[in-house]
């Protein structure tokens, strides 16, 4: 075994310098704990001081989605406005609008998106051949690293109404060149199924590991008592998936009012906003392009809000039932 | 084994079809990105290329290496994920050891003011204010310290430390007159390569994927990281083509360009695909880790 009896002469005085007088009550035993882990809390100081400024900081800022921001007068000096810009937000047309959109995007990824890696992991884990399923593993997890612009842009590429893959087919066949892209009534479909082919594979990883860490005694059982595969995937592997099935159901059900910023901007164009407008882009929008700085961050403060609201009672829903939560 | 029976069969060969299925589906968008890079880009366009590249022709690849901009994105890429990267990983590392010792006092407190930022956040607006009163707009910085720990990623570390240092180390270690930075330089980094190799990973894609931070932050087009330019080659003007009525040399123009598009996503997605097969094995490692709970 490796120790650090390299040149620590100095250390050995330094702790002791540290140490301070032996006292009998427990504050100043605290202290000395303290103490005694100041190169611990060196170690953290630095990420402890980015965390406050760059999270908690913003948390501050969200003041004013209360007040009328006027950059010249800060934070603390600009006016307040009570709840005017959430009744403002609620009472607009668009409001309905961009609930809508958010939740039918999200509620589609989750139908879709949610059970397919299950049903792949399940698929995997029952195969004969091991090489197959390393084959498959490889390929499945490598669009996984590839970013949203590039895999926008293939959309793009591939369903191009002059020069894409997918209408030169259609073509072919005698049909008409659907504009993919710019059609409202397919945005979601998009977002959804490239996401699946995106992340079907990655997904299935935490399942796969669930299944390998089930005792192989159940199989073994199961196969002398004459169980076939899926009596064996319904009575053995499914049971013991089930607890980080539904940890995952939870993460994602709170996260059903959050459809994230980048893929759907850039999917985004002008001839479909009226589906593919969201809570995340509409805040930019607002935000940074028109500069209602108040008005954007009161929208953006609802829905983190919303977010954890609805984190909170799926847990509390699965920790009834299932008797599995995060916390 | 006993032999198989008529269900089992009908089983395995439903499950191997759907799953070879899911593998095609899955790869040939991939390959056929490859073969489309360097095959004449009309073929292309008319649907002749489907298994394999019509005559091979490098145009495409040509116009990239001549494209200016493309190289000052790699570039600036390059610089924000080496950089970013080493500054994750100083950052996870120590913040998640120090956490994961359970004789700092405080610690419950700290991982407190830790987890909750993943629950909550300003959000974008008050981010940008903060940004901004820093003085971070438009700069190579705010490229590589806005994000520059994710909690996620501290758990994880975190988590792996306590499964994976024996208490029994630290006490005979201590015993030898080490102390905690000593023991975390000497001992505990390089027990930890798998974990470092994981957060590696991770960071290193998310920079190079990066998107978000440069669109929002960023404003010279010189700072400007690779995924921006890939949006204006690959997306901004697919959209202007799908809104002009085109003439026909706008039409042979447009699908040269094609063939420049289809080889920009293999030259921007390299360096990640050339890494993906050494670190595949520990995808699966990190994941385990990431789903034990702490």
């Amino acid at each position: 075994m490796k120790t650090c009896n390299i040149d620590n002469t100095n250390d050995n005085t330094n702790k002791i310098a540290f140490l301070p007088p032996k006292t009998r009550n427990g504050r100043s035993n605290l202290l000395k704990r303290i103490l005694k882990s100041y190169q611990l809390y060196i170690l953290l100081i630095p990420t402890l001081l980015y965390i406050i400024i760059f999270h908690y900081g913003p948390m501050y800022g969200v003041l004013i989605a209360f007040k009328d921001f006027k950059a010249h007068l800060g934070i603390m000096g600009s006016p307040w406005a009570g709840f005017k810009h959430f009744e403002r937000f609620f009472r607009s047309p668009r409001f309905w609008e961009l609930i809508r959109n958010t939740l039918s995007i999200s509620l589609y990824s989750l139908a879709a998106g949610f059970p397919i890696p299950i049903i792949f992991a399940l698929g995997m884990n029952s195969l004969n051949s091991q090489k197959f399923k390393k084959i498959l593993q490889t390929v499945t997890y490598a669009p996984h690293f590839i970013s949203t612009v590039v895999i926008v842009g293939m959309m793009s590429v591939f369903l191009s109404p002059t020069t894409g893959i997918v209408n030169s087919f259609i073509k072919k066949l005698g049909g008409e060149p659907i504009f993919f892209m710019s059609k409202p009534e397919l945005f979601s479909s998009l977002y959804v199924w490239s996401g699946v082919w995106q992340n079907m594979g990655w997904s299935s990883i935490i399942y796969l590991a669930a299944l390998s860490s089930i005792d192989p005694g159940l199989h073994e059982a199961a196969i002398i008592d004459g169980a076939s595969k899926i009596k064996r995937i319904q009575h053995i592997d499914i049971p013991g998936i089930l607890s980080t099935v539904i940890i995952l159901l939870i993460m994602n059900a709170g996260r059903i009012m959050s459809v994230g910023f980048e893929k759907v901007f850039l999917i985004q164009n002008p001839l479909n906003t009226s589906t593919s407008e969201v809570i995340a882009t509409y805040v930019y929008k607002r935000g940074l392009i028109d500069a209602q700085y108040s008005f954007s961050t009161a929208v953006g403060l609802f829905n983190s809000i919303v977010n954890m609201i609805l984190l909170v009672i799926v847990n509390q829903i699965s920790r009834r039932i299932g008797e599995t939560s995060l916390w | 084994m006993t032999r198989k029976s008529h269900g089992e069969k009908v089983f395995d060969t439903i499950n191997n079809t759907i799953l070879a299925l899911i593998l095609i589906i899955v790869a040939y968008p991939l390959y056929f990105v490859v073969i489309a890079s360097i095959s004449d880009p009309i073929d292309v366009a008319l649907g002749r290329v489907i298994l394999i590249p019509s005559k091979i022709v490098w145009d495409g690849y040509k116009k990239i290496l001549a494209h200016k901009d493309l190289w000052i994105g790699y570039k600036n890429t390059f610089t924000y994920t080496i950089l970013g990267t080493l500054l994750n990983l100083s950052l996870t590392l120590t913040s998640a050891y120090s956490l994961s010792r359970k004789d700092m006092p405080g610690r419950n407190l700290f991982m407190g003011i830790f987890t909750f930022t993943m629950f909550f956040g300003g959000g974008l607006i008050p981010t940008y204010l903060l940004v901004k009163s820093l003085n971070l707009i438009d700069t190579y910085a705010v490229m590589i310290v806005l994000g520059a720990v994710s909690v996620w990623n501290v758990i994880i570390a975190r988590t792996f430390f306590q499964s994976t240092i024996p208490q029994e180390l630290l006490e005979a270690a201590i015993v030898d007159g080490c102390n905690d930075f000593l023991f975390f330089f000497r001992i505990v980094l390089p027990l930890s390569k798998a974990i470092i190799a994981v957060l590696t990973i991770y960071y290193a894609v998310g920079h190079w994927n990066q998107f978000f931070n440069a669109i929002i932050y960023l404003r010279n087009r010189n700072k400007y990281p690779l995924q921006l330019f890939l949006r204006e080659i690959l997306i901004q003007n697919q959209f202007n083509e799908e809104m002009q009525i085109m003439d026909d040399n706008a039409l042979i123009a447009q699908t040269i360009a094609m063939s420049m598009k289809y080889g920009v996503i293999i030259v921007s997605s390299l360096p990640v695909l050339i890494l993906y097969p050494f670190l595949q094995k520990y995808f699966m490692k990190g994941v385990m880790i990431g789903s034990i709970k702490g």
